[in-house]
This record gives C-alpha cells, sequence and structure tokens, in this order.
C-alpha cells in the first residue's frame, strides 16, 4: 500500500458555532483559471499581485441590465459612472457596448473626451465644478447636474457670457424609507428647495432644464428604495409639467445597485443578498408608473450603476508570501496584495480562494497584506485551507472602485490585464515601476 | 395508509430560545409511524441531534452565511444517503436560500411549501408598514437611519415607543433620553436600519398558520401565552379561538398569498382592537401545540409540499395547553464525535430503513 | 506530558481532552506527530517518523513541527515551556 500525501499537520480546537466542516470550504473550489487562462500564465507574464478583468463578463452584465431596464422603458440610457473604474480599457469596452459617460471631474471628464465620447454625450456631476471647468465643458454640450444654488448662479452668469444655452439637469435628494440620505448632494425634495431651483431654472430661461437626477446612496439592497426614489422622481415632474408645461427629456435615477460582493455588516452572501438588474429594474417601473406625461414623450431612464456593472468582472491574483501562527491560535497568512491594491477590504469581506488544487483541514485564517500597518487587513477570519509559501489567491469581484481608490503606498501599484472575450489577455495598466513615480517628482536646485 | 414520507427539518438548536425543529418533528411524528425524519443542524451541538427518539438521522448542513452552492452540494448527498422527499426549513436565515433552491428541489422531486421571495420581503421587519397598505391593523411605526430623526417623533408616534434593530431586539423607551440610548444599543448590536414602533399595551396573542399560497387558508391555531420567560419568548400557552383573531388571519392570508407556514404575533390591546407586532415567515417553536390540539399543521404542510391529498384537518380542542420543560439529555461522546469529524449521524440504515 | 498521554484519539481523528473536557479534530500528520510526542521523540525522530509514515517531498518539516507544537502550548496540552528536543 502506498502511503498516503503529506500534508501540514492541524489540530483544531472545536467551538461551539465555528464546527461546521460543511461550511463554504467543504465546497470551496480552486479556481486555477481566469476566462480560461491559467492563474499561473498570469503570474509569469505580469507579475503579482494582478487585476484581471473578464471583457466577457463587463459585456454581460451591461447587457442584462440595460435589457432589465428595456423591457420596462421605451427609453433607456446607460451612463458609465467613471469614478468607478476609469482605466480606458475598461471604458472603452462599455462606450462600445453604447454606454454614455458619467463623471465627476474635469478629469474625468477628459478621459471620457480621450475616449471618443462626445461632450453632449457626458453627464457632469457632483459638487466639483470650478468655473474654468464649466467654460470648458459648456461649449461641447456637455450635460449640466447642477448641484447648489451658487452652482446655479454661476450657470447662469455662464451662460450669459458665452450665448448658450447649456442643457441642465437638477440634482436632488430626497428620502427614501431605511436608507441614510444622502442628503448633501443636490437640492433637498422634501423641504420644497429642489421646486424653488427649478423654478428659478424654468422661469429664468437661460438655462434648459432638461433632466432630473437623484443618486440614492451606494449598495441598496433593497430594490423597493428605486420604487420609493422613483415615484418621488416622477411626482416632481409631474409638479413641473403642471407649473410650467416643461416636460423632462430624461429621468436619472443615479447608480447604488448592490453587486454580488458582501458588506462586512451582512449576513447573507451576496448572490443571495444582491437583487438581481431585473429585481431593481422591476421596482424601477413601479414608481415610474406615477409619471404623468403625454403618450409619445416618455422620458429616457438614465442608469448610472458603477459597482454592480463591474465588481463582478475583476479578481485580483496574489501571492502568499508566508504563514503565521497568531497568539490566539488562528492562522495568519500574509499574501502581496494589501489595502494599498484592495481598497475595498475595508468593507467587504472578499471572496478568496485557493488557486490551486489544496487538501487538507481547513482552519480559521486572517488574511493580512505586505504593509508594515497594523490595518493592513485583506480579509477578516474565514475558513482556508492550508497554503504554502508562494501558493496564489484569487479575490472575486473587485472590479469596482480598486483601481480608481487604490493608493501608492510603501510599494508599486501592480499591473492590470484585461482578458478577451476570445481569451487574448494584454495589459491596460502597466505595474509602476521606479520610473513611473520619479517622472513626478522634482528635486530643487538648492538640494 | 399512504407510502412513508421522509421529511428533513431544520432548526434542532432547542436552547433557551428554541429553534422550532424539534416541535415540527414532534409533531410529524404525533401518532403516526409512516413519516421518516431527517434532521439538519447547523452545529454539532445543537441539542436537537442527541434527543434520543426525535430523528435517526442527522446531517449537518452549512450556513446561510456560506451561500447557495455549499448548501445545493450538501442537501444533494444528503438526499441521495436517505432520499428525503420534502424539506421544511425553520429559521429566518436560511429562507432565502431555500426559497432560491425550491425550484431546483421540485425539479429533482423534493418537495418544499415556501413563500415566494417577495412574501419574504414584505413581512420584514422594515417593511411592516406595507401590510398596513394591505388591510392588517399594524402600529405606527418609522424606520430610522439617523438618530436626529428621533427628535421629532413625537410627532408621529407619541412615547412610549419601541424601538427594534432589524432583525432582533427590542427596547421599549418612555421618553427621547431612553430611546437615544436604545438607537444606539440597536445600531451597536445589529446595524441599520432602526426601527420604531408605537408601544401598544394588551394581551400576546399568536396564530399558527399554513397558507396555500392562492389567498386561502390552509389551517391556524391561535394560542395566548401563559407564562413569558424574561426573553419575551412564551414559555407556556393554551389554545384559544378568537374570531376577531380569525378574520386578521385570513385577512393575512388573502392579502399576500401567503404559500406555507407562519405566525402572527399580535396584541389585543383593552379596546378589542388588534395590532400585528411581527409576522415570522416559518413554524413557530411551539407548533407542537397544533398537533396536540388537534390540527396537525407541520404534518400537513408535509403533505402538501410531498404533492399528496391533505388528510381531513380536524379542528383544534379549545384549552388544550402547552407547558415547556427543560430537560437534560444525556449522550455518550460517540454521536457528538460523528458529528464533528464526519458531520453526520445516521441511526437508521440509510434509505431502505 | 501526562496531558498528551490520556487524550482519547479515535481513527477519524477526534480527540478528547479528559481533564479539560475539550475536543479537537486532528489530521493524519498531527495524529501522527502526538504519536511521536507521546513516545518522546525529540525533533529528528519526529521528522524520521513523518517520512516513513507520508509520502513528503521537499516540506519543511521541522517548521511544521514547531507549529504543531505552538499549537499543543496554546491549548495547554503541554507545559508553556515546552520545546522538542534537539
Ligand atoms: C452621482 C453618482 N452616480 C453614480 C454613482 C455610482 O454608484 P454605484 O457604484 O453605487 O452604482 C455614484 C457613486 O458614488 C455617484 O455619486
Amino acid at each position: 500500500m502506498s502511503r498516503p500525501l503529506y500534508d501540514r499537520p492541524i489540530l483544531a480546537r472545536h467551538q461551539t458555532g465555528l464546527m461546521n466542516k460543511f461550511s463554504r470550504v467543504a465546497s470551496m473550489q480552486p479556481q486555477t483559471h481566469v476566462d480560461g487562462v491559467p492563474v499561473q500564465t498570469l503570474i509569469e507574464a505580469y507579475g503579482s499581485p494582478l487585476f484581471v478583468f473578464s471583457e466577457k463578463t463587463i459585456v454581460a452584465r451591461y447587457r442584462e441590465l440595460r435589457d432589465a431596464f428595456a423591457r420596462r422603458f421605451s427609453k433607456v440610457r446607460v451612463a458609465w459612472s467613471y469614478k468607478t473604474n476609469y482605466l480606458d480599457a475598461i471604458c472603452r469596452v462599455l462606450h462600445r457596448e453604447g454606454a454614455w459617460a458619467e463623471v465627476v471631474s474635469e478629469f474625468e471628464w477628459e478621459k471620457a473626451r480621450h475616449n471618443g465620447v462626445p461632450g453632449e454625450r457626458i453627464h457632469l456631476n457632483g459638487p466639483l465644478k470650478t468655473e474654468a471647468t464649466l467654460r470648458r465643458v459648456l461649449p461641447e454640450g456637455t450635460l449640466i447636474h447642477i448641484d447648489n444654488f451658487d452652482e446655479l448662479a454661476l450657470l447662469e452668469r455662464l451662460a450669459d457670457e458665452l450665448h448658450l444655452t447649456p442643457k441642465v439637469a437638477l440634482r436632488v435628494n430626497l428620502a427614501v424609507e431605511s436608507i441614510p440620505a444622502w442628503s448633501r448632494f443636490g437640492f433637498n425634495l422634501e423641504s420644497g428647495q429642489a421646486m424653488t431651483a427649478a423654478n428659478r431654472i424654468l422661469t429664468g430661461k437661460r438655462l434648459d432644464l432638461v433632466g432630473l437626477h437623484c443618486h440614492l446612496g451606494t449598495f441598496i439592497l433593497d430594490p423597493a428604495s428605486y420604487r420609493e426614489q422613483a415615484s418621488k422622481l416622477a411626482g416632481l415632474a409631474n409638479e413641473l409639467r403642471r407649473a410650467h408645461g416643461a416636460i423632462m427629456s430624461f429621468l436619472d435615477i443615479g447608480g447604488g445597485f448592490a453587486s454580488r460582493s458582501k458588506l462586512k455588516a451582512q449576513y447573507l452572501p451576496g448572490e443571495q443578498a444582491s437583487p438581481s438588474f431585473d429585481r431593481y429594474a422591476a421596482a424601477c417601473a413601479e414608481g415610474m408608473a406615477a409619471l404623468d406625461y403625454p403618450a409619445g414623450s416618455e422620458p429616457t431612464i438614465v442608469l448610472e450603476s458603477g459597482r454592480a456593472l463591474v465588481d463582478d468582472s475583476g479578481t485580483l491574483l496574489s501571492t502568499v508570501i508566508a504563514n503565521k501562527r497568531m497568539p490566539d491560535g488562528q492562522r495568519g497568512l500574509v499574501v502581496d496584495a494589501g489595502v494599498n491594491v484592495l481598497f475595498t477590504s475595508f468593507w467587504y469581506d472578499h471572496d478568496v480562494v485557493p488557486a490551486q488544487p489544496f487538501g487538507g483541514i481547513s482552519e480559521p485564517t486572517v488574511m493580512y497584506g505586505p504593509l508594515c500597518m497594523n490595518i493592513d487587513v485583506v480579509r477578516d477570519t474565514i475558513q482556508f485551507p492550508p497554503m504554502r509559501a508562494g501558493d496564489q489567491v484569487v479575490f472575486r469581484n473587485v472590479g469596482a472602485y480598486n483601481v480608481t481608490q487604490w493608493m501608492q503606498f510603501i510599494t508599486y501599484r501592480p499591473a492590470v490585464v484585461i482578458i478577451g472575450a476570445d481569451g487574448r489577455h494584454g495589459i491596460i495598466r502597466k505595474r509602476e515601476q521606479l520610473e513611473t513615480l520619479l517622472a513626478s517628482e522634482e528635486v530643487p536646485s538648492w538640494l | 395508509m399512504s407510502a412513508p414520507l421522509t421529511v428533513a427539518v431544520t432548526g434542532l438548536n432547542a436552547t433557551d430560545n428554541p429553534g422550532p425543529g424539534v416541535g415540527v418533528i414532534r409533531s410529524l411524528r404525533h401518532c403516526r409511524d409512516d413519516v421518516r425524519v431527517v434532521g439538519l443542524a447547523y452545529d454539532a451541538l445543537e441539542p436537537g441531534v442527541y434527543a434520543d427518539g426525535l430523528v435517526s438521522d442527522v446531517f449537518l448542513i452549512p450556513y446561510p452565511s456560506q451561500g447557495i452552492d455549499p448548501l445545493r452540494d450538501r442537501l444533494s448527498y444528503i438526499r441521495e444517503r436517505t432520499g428525503f422527499d420534502v424539506i421544511i426549513p425553520t429559521l429566518d436565515a436560511e429562507l432565502p436560500g431555500f426559497v432560491e433552491l425550491a425550484p431546483e428541489l421540485a425539479a429533482q422531486g423534493v418537495g418544499t411549501l415556501l413563500p415566494t421571495r417577495e412574501q419574504l420581503d414584505l413581512r420584514c421587519k422594515a417593511k411592516l408598514a406595507a401590510l398596513g397598505d394591505k388591510g392588517l391593523p399594524v402600529p405606527a411605526s418609522r424606520v430610522l437611519t439617523d438618530v436626529t430623526q428621533l427628535y421629532a417623533i413625537h410627532e408621529v408616534i407619541p412615547f412610549p415607543i419601541v424601538v427594534k434593530g432589524p432583525y432582533y431586539g427590542a427596547r421599549v423607551a418612555h421618553t427621547l433620553e431612553e430611546a437615544v440610548a436604545a438607537f444606539y444599543k440597536m445600531v451597536g448590536e445589529w446595524g441599520y436600519p432602526v426601527i420604531v414602533q408605537q408601544f401598544v399595551a394588551g394581551q400576546e396573542l399568536c396564530v399558527c398558520a399554513v397558507g396555500d399560497g392562492e389567498g386561502g387558508l390552509v389551517g391556524a391555531v391561535q394560542m395566548r401565552k401563559t407564562v413569558i420567560t424574561d426573553k419575551g419568548k412564551g414559555w407556556a400557552g393554551v389554545a384559544i379561538r378568537d374570531p376577531g383573531l380569525s378574520q386578521l388571519t385570513a385577512t393575512f392570508m388573502s392579502a399576500t398569498r401567503w404559500r406555507g407556514p407562519c405566525e402572527l404575533e399580535v396584541i389585543r390591546d383593552a379596546d378589542g382592537g388588534y395590532h400585528v407586532l411581527e409576522v415570522n415567515p416559518r413554524f413557530p417553536a411551539w407548533c407542537f401545540l397544533s398537533a396536540g390540539a388537534g390540527m396537525n399543521l407541520p404534518y400537513a404542510v408535509a403533505e402538501l409540499a410531498a404533492g399528496r391529498e391533505l388528510s381531513p384537518l380536524h379542528d383544534y380542542r379549545v384549552g388544550t395547553m402547552f407547558v415547556r420543560i427543560a430537560l437534560d439529555q444525556i449522550s455518550d461522546m460517540d454521536a457528538f464525535s460523528r458529528m464533528s469529524t464526519a458531520g453526520e449521524v445516521v441511526r437508521s440504515h440509510g434509505v431502505a430503513r | 506530558m501526562q496531558r498528551l498521554r490520556d487524550l482519547a484519539i479515535s481513527d477519524t481523528g477526534f480527540v478528547f481532552d479528559p481533564f479539560s473536557g475539550a475536543t479537537y479534530t486532528v489530521n493524519g500528520t498531527a495524529q501522527c506527530l502526538l504519536d511521536g510526542l507521546k513516545r518522546g521523540l525529540d525533533r529528528d525522530g519526529l521528522v524520521a517518523l513523518l517520512r516513513e509514515r507520508f509520502e513528503c517531498s521537499d516540506e519543511d518539516l521541522p517548521r511544521d513541527i514547531d507549529d504543531l507544537v505552538q499549537s499543543l502550548r496554546m491549548f495547554g496540552l503541554v507545559p508553556g515551556g515546552f520545546e522538542v528536543g534537539r
């Protein structure tokens, strides 16, 4: 009889509440490939850690979103939320599918233009709109979502000066039960502030009010919130029609749909807790039914979904640096991707699995990043099989906000690659190196 | 007599805040020897695993937080081992998973009688007001996400108020100070949102009911709690019949077209008014009273889930009491050792018993 | 080492400590090391035992032995200052 294969000796103490060996580990499968390309090949070609995006998944999610709404509304537009992921390659996949751009700074606007998006297909949002920015984008017909009265006044002045009638939308905040209101953005609906602003625009005639916009927040798990939002937006639109005869060409419901990640405070995993695009769309349609517009003048429904569109398409490959036995008995696993690249570890319990077949008893394991900072924990306790230094792990659903909010700290930011629908892969952002960073530094002559 | 029925039941955590599994299983076995029960447990130490003569076979299943795939895999293994015909899940947190799996299970010949995902969402605590829109008497409530919303709460809901967490926990507050303290306690323990409800005093009544999914009622047993523990759980109760409560139950069924078991928690105030405090989307732990009083609702659910014709349901005997009792089971290390290493204890002989 | 010798270990890897009432699960290699430790083997003896019973490739066996001994110390199954003899 041949001898059994060696695996690392493990003595696991039974703890009530942690005695279920049929937890996720039992059916935890290694993820050895991303879209058919071996993890090993990718790491050898581009280094570790490494972000990998799936073009196939981005396209599939985009179409699922668009179709869910197109089944219920005659006109639907997705405006890609640049802040979520503004790597050119990712944006171009979405623009190729027909997405417009939703930007919140001149930098993002420049990126969208650079990606071939015409100025009039860009929604400019957010509080950061300087006079210089507006002077630059207004002549290109960019849609301005007005955030406050100072901005409104500025726009009126620029309209006169530039002899233009800018197309604008009103950013509105409103109360929806059971979610904290993002009341710092836009004009408040309930207090009548939004109506005041609309009245001023519609009677002033220097700006062309073409849309209403509300972004509720992010990672909103209850589709019913969108029903309430839509019916309130529709109510405001009805009022404007009654008072001024104004017809909006679009109603923008913002972003905020949940992705399949799991918030730390959430009990059920994303695949069960996060509603499908279809359920969000159904709720939105129920709310929009309140809209009283003449036939033929239905507004376009604008979606600014960020997270839910690209989170699933991004994975992070990372390499185990070391194992540790922590004083509380847990295993510590040090990996080469920390919170510097996986910023979303602060609020998600990421779905992470080994990249190679594994065996042996799983143990409660904490995953640490490579930074010399105590906060550098990329995954709180998870039952994880034994790993060796040099093995790889795969973090899934990390395509949103990481490659924009990451920070260059202690080490270089890793490369990002995309795998095409046909299995080709290529770099979309190079790994940083000393020259990358030195390029923007200077040393004054006296030093 | 029809062919024997094998029923898988969860919720064997018969602790001092008991899961409903043991009550369901005792009902299934009540006066019948054509039912075989497979216990599904989340922890090797769930007391029901060790209850003599209750379940022959017990299997660990993955926690709901682990997601659908592990559950699917594990159930198909257990199905192979035991050939169960029906599953009756009994815990709130596992229901979304079972509801999602139900069509797949049905395709494999495993029956369930469960509400839809929409029905599940409708009765969640933060949404109780939605039941008000459907014509049920619910106490005034507000869902809060910010403590400052409490400052004006008395304008809509006068003190005293009940401050509740999104899943569990409730505190009565008589003043703003108490309300603020309770708010932070709930947030600390359960997170947002916090639900504020009008406090209603009166008798605590419960209904264990089964809906047919088409607006009709399969059967219902009413109970008044006679002993309440410090955690607010009924430790003893008596079967009653209150026509107002029957009417309320019928309204709930027709308004929601509820499918499967549920529990309505209701207050009857001094003026004879009713207030629905909560709707639990599953059997209550005290459901054995239904079998004991002559209307065996868990068995009815098993029959319906299996696609069988419902045996005639007799009316229940008003005045039947239940009195809970804490018993210490004796076990050797063997069952525990098997549960913790193999994740199963099979005392019968598999499918061909 | 009395605590270690008193452990009841089943074939399935279930371990019961009659002194504390605690229970554990061990895998085959850990079970083998507990065996060796009870017999008082030193580090080289333990390494040899593992190599004899398991198909080992390039593993760092002494590191794994130290890891297990640390767990034993943490759970109070060996005295606080216990080290495997060299
Ligand atoms: C105005 C606006 N639209 C869209 C988004 C995208 O949100 P999400 O990624 O939650 O869909 C954001 C994110 O903050 C936003 O502020």
